[in-house]
């Protein structure tokens, strides 16, 4: 008889030891190449925070001198999102850029209708990255398909050295070097890494709310090995990101079994196929997270996931499915944790499902934060005032 | 409607036609980094959402560039690749390969040879092109109109409605916008546009749609002759 040694499951250690990454890290192949000359690598500005990645690598996140290289989605149908990673970098009194000099990445139109090709994508990307530069600030990605082409991007230009030619010879044309950021860095990285200065500035109890997350594809599916994890979060077996940060604001987050599954955003299906966007996000994500988590809020981190997951539930509604769900973004958690108010920041109006039961539950007088709301359009529709400024917005 | 995967669909298209295609993404410098073989073990169509919706499967896709079928290549770039989510779920791969990265390839080829299907599956989305390719944005807040999203309920009445008071009303100084998610500098739109005109992605679009391409071609030459660039698109 062959014995052989048998280790029990409930022995069995997953440590995550990055001298057993199944792949290269990347950046050291980076910095090669910026000896060579063949590109510039743009720095992590100090202070930096480190986080781990999915391998165990330790991966840069940096506290300010960050350039918000803002999400076309985010910005122009929930622009509360992205107003509120404003606000926290403002809360916290950092330095960061809001930057005009920025076009889209242009990768929500290339995964939809493929009406573009490497070059021009890549060139998009470095035209962006180099403009942070040149204003001395890193770039901070707020859009999670954003994020995920950007790494691809990156990937690409390491691996292929005619594409890395082809974008150097673009961007000499326009004036600029070919630059790539040492780490490309989402905002909810930020988010997550600023988890512990945020639960300590937390002026709302949200310790009676449970919440489900549904993390971006593009964040933690696109180069995998560059996503956070950490072991005290589901043991490392998933991203950490989102679910830490609700965890140290005392949510309660809980688990449903399509965890892993795309909201149903699509890229083309959102904009013209939508009968396949509603039924995934309704079906395969709200449902499942009503029936077996029943949450007050849904959390997650990409413009197209918030979009998908909120406005579809209209026409679940109408078919009698299991919905209501409000759906939010980190950021906008984060911030209204620390006291910012649901409309001239958070600029929930602009969300579709009814988050009236979830905002009281906190605590939050909804009629009359609305009615402070109104009363500064009031103001810019009488001509008072041209726009509601950040002033005001902290009333 | 079951997918006809059978040769007969698109018998009248020359053998020598489809591997030209085939050739074509093969010769993509993406391609040794997407596909690596397959198992066929079935772990990219678990994790797929199309697959669910579709008749859809990246384990075909995958299998039917591995083992080079060219006319099954040919019949999935035509009736199939259109309804990946390219959420890269795929990615999950044991052997590595990026079903959702040789989707977005096969896809790319498909425009760039006009081909009818693409045509068809971008029905509609016009708008869009011309909105990314002008602006460098892909959405803006003036999109947010009733015959649009009629199926996003009547909340985007009340957005139309109050859109420009409630865009004043947004603390960060470049969100006062209308027609573009921020605001962005001239000088930026111009290197948007140069990058397009270098790189030959208009020749794409017009491919896909002609009517499209005139017009754009019309916006693009001529705020890039206002900025002192003498390009022609044509």
């Amino acid at each position: 008889m062959i014995h052989l040694p048998v280790v029990k499951a409930t022995d069995r250690v997953f440590d995550i030891d990055p001298n057993e990454a199944p792949t290269h890290d990347l950046r050291e192949e980076l910095f090669q190449l910026e000896k060579e000359g063949e590109l510039e690598v743009i720095r992590v500005p100090e202070p930096y925070m480190e986080v781990k990645t999915k391998f165990g690598r330790i991966k840069k996140i940096p506290v300010e001198k960050t350039w918000h290289h803002k999400s076309c989605g985010q910005c122009g149908h929930i622009p509360g999102y992205s107003t509120s990673i404003f606000w926290l970098n403002r809360a916290f009194n950092l330095d960061y850029h809001d930057p005009t000099d920025q076009t889209s990445c242009t990768a929500w139109n290339y995964y939809a209708s493929a009406t573009s090709n490497p070059e021009a994508q890549a060139a998009v990307a470095i035209r962006n990255f180099a403009a942070a530069h040149e204003v001395g600030y890193f770039p901070l990605i707020h859009c999670g398909t954003s994020f995920g082409h950007y790494k691809e991007v990156r990937h690409a230009l390491v691996h292929q050295p005619d594409l890395r030619r082809k974008v150097r010879d673009i961007m000499k044309r326009l004036g600029k070097k070919l630059v790539v950021p040492e780490e490309i860095v989402h905002y909810s990285e930020w988010v997550y890494a600023m988890r512990d200065r945020i639960a300590e500035r937390q002026v709302v109890d949200m310790s009676n709310i449970t919440a489900t997350v549904h993390p971006a594809c593009h964040y933690h599916k696109l180069i995998e090995e560059d996503a956070i994890y950490s072991e005290e979060i589901y043991g490392a077996q998933r991203t950490a990101i989102i679910t830490g940060v609700l965890e140290k604001l005392g949510i309660n987050v809980a688990d449903y079994s399509t965890w892993f599954d795309c909201c149903g955003f699509g890229f083309r299906h959102i904009l013209v196929s939508r009968d396949f966007s509603r039924s995934f996000s309704v079906q395969r994500k709200i449902e499942v997270m009503m029936e077996e988590a029943s949450p007050d809020v849904t959390v997650t981190h990409d413009t197209g996931c918030v979009t998908t997951l909120d406005q579809s539930q209209v026409v679940g509604k109408a078919h009698d499915k299991k919905v209501g769900l409000p759906v939010m973004s980190d950021s906008q958690m984060a911030a209204l944790a620390m006291g910012a108010h649901p409309y001239k920041v958070l600029q929930l109006h602009w969300h579709n499902t009814n988050n009236k039961p979830f905002l009281e539950k906190i605590g939050i007088d909804v009629e009359k934060t609305w009615a402070e709301f109104e009363a500064e359009c009031a103001k810019i529709k009488s001509g008072e005032k041209q726009y509601m400024t950040w002033e005001d917005a902290a009333k | 409607m079951a997918l006809d995967l059978s040769i007969n669909k698109y018998a009248d298209v020359p053998y020598e036609e489809k591997e030209r295609l085939f050739d074509e993404a093969k010769a993509d410098g993406r391609w040794e980094h997407v596909l690596y073989g397959c198992y066929e073990c079935g772990i990219c169509v678990a994790a797929c959402p199309s697959a669910r919706f579709y008749d859809f499967s990246p384990r075909v896709i995958a299998q039917a560039v591995a083992r080079e079928d060219v006319d099954l290549v040919y019949t999935l770039m035509n009736d199939s690749v259109w309804d990946c989510s390219q959420c890269f779920s795929c990615d999950r791969c044991p052997r590595q390969n990026s079903p959702g990265q040789i989707i977005t390839v096969l896809r790319e080829v498909a425009v760039r040879n006009g081909l009818q299907t693409a045509k068809q599956a971008l029905e509609g989305y016009g708008r869009i092109i011309y909105k990314i390719m002008s602006t460098g944005s892909q959405v803006s807040p003036d999109m947010l109109q009733p015959n649009a999203f009629p199926d996003w309920g009547k909340h985007v009445h009340e957005i139309s409605e109050n859109l420009e008071v409630w865009r004043k009303a947004l603390p960060p100084e470049t969100l006062h916008t209308i027609e573009t998610g921020w605001k962005v500098d001239e000088k930026t739109i111009i290197e948007l546009y140069l990058i397009w005109h270098m790189t030959g992605v208009m020749n794409m679009i017009e491919e896909i749609d002609e009517g499209l391409f005139m017009i754009l071609v019309d916006v693009m030459e001529e705020r890039l002759e206002e900025a002192g660039y003498d390009v022609t698109f044509d």
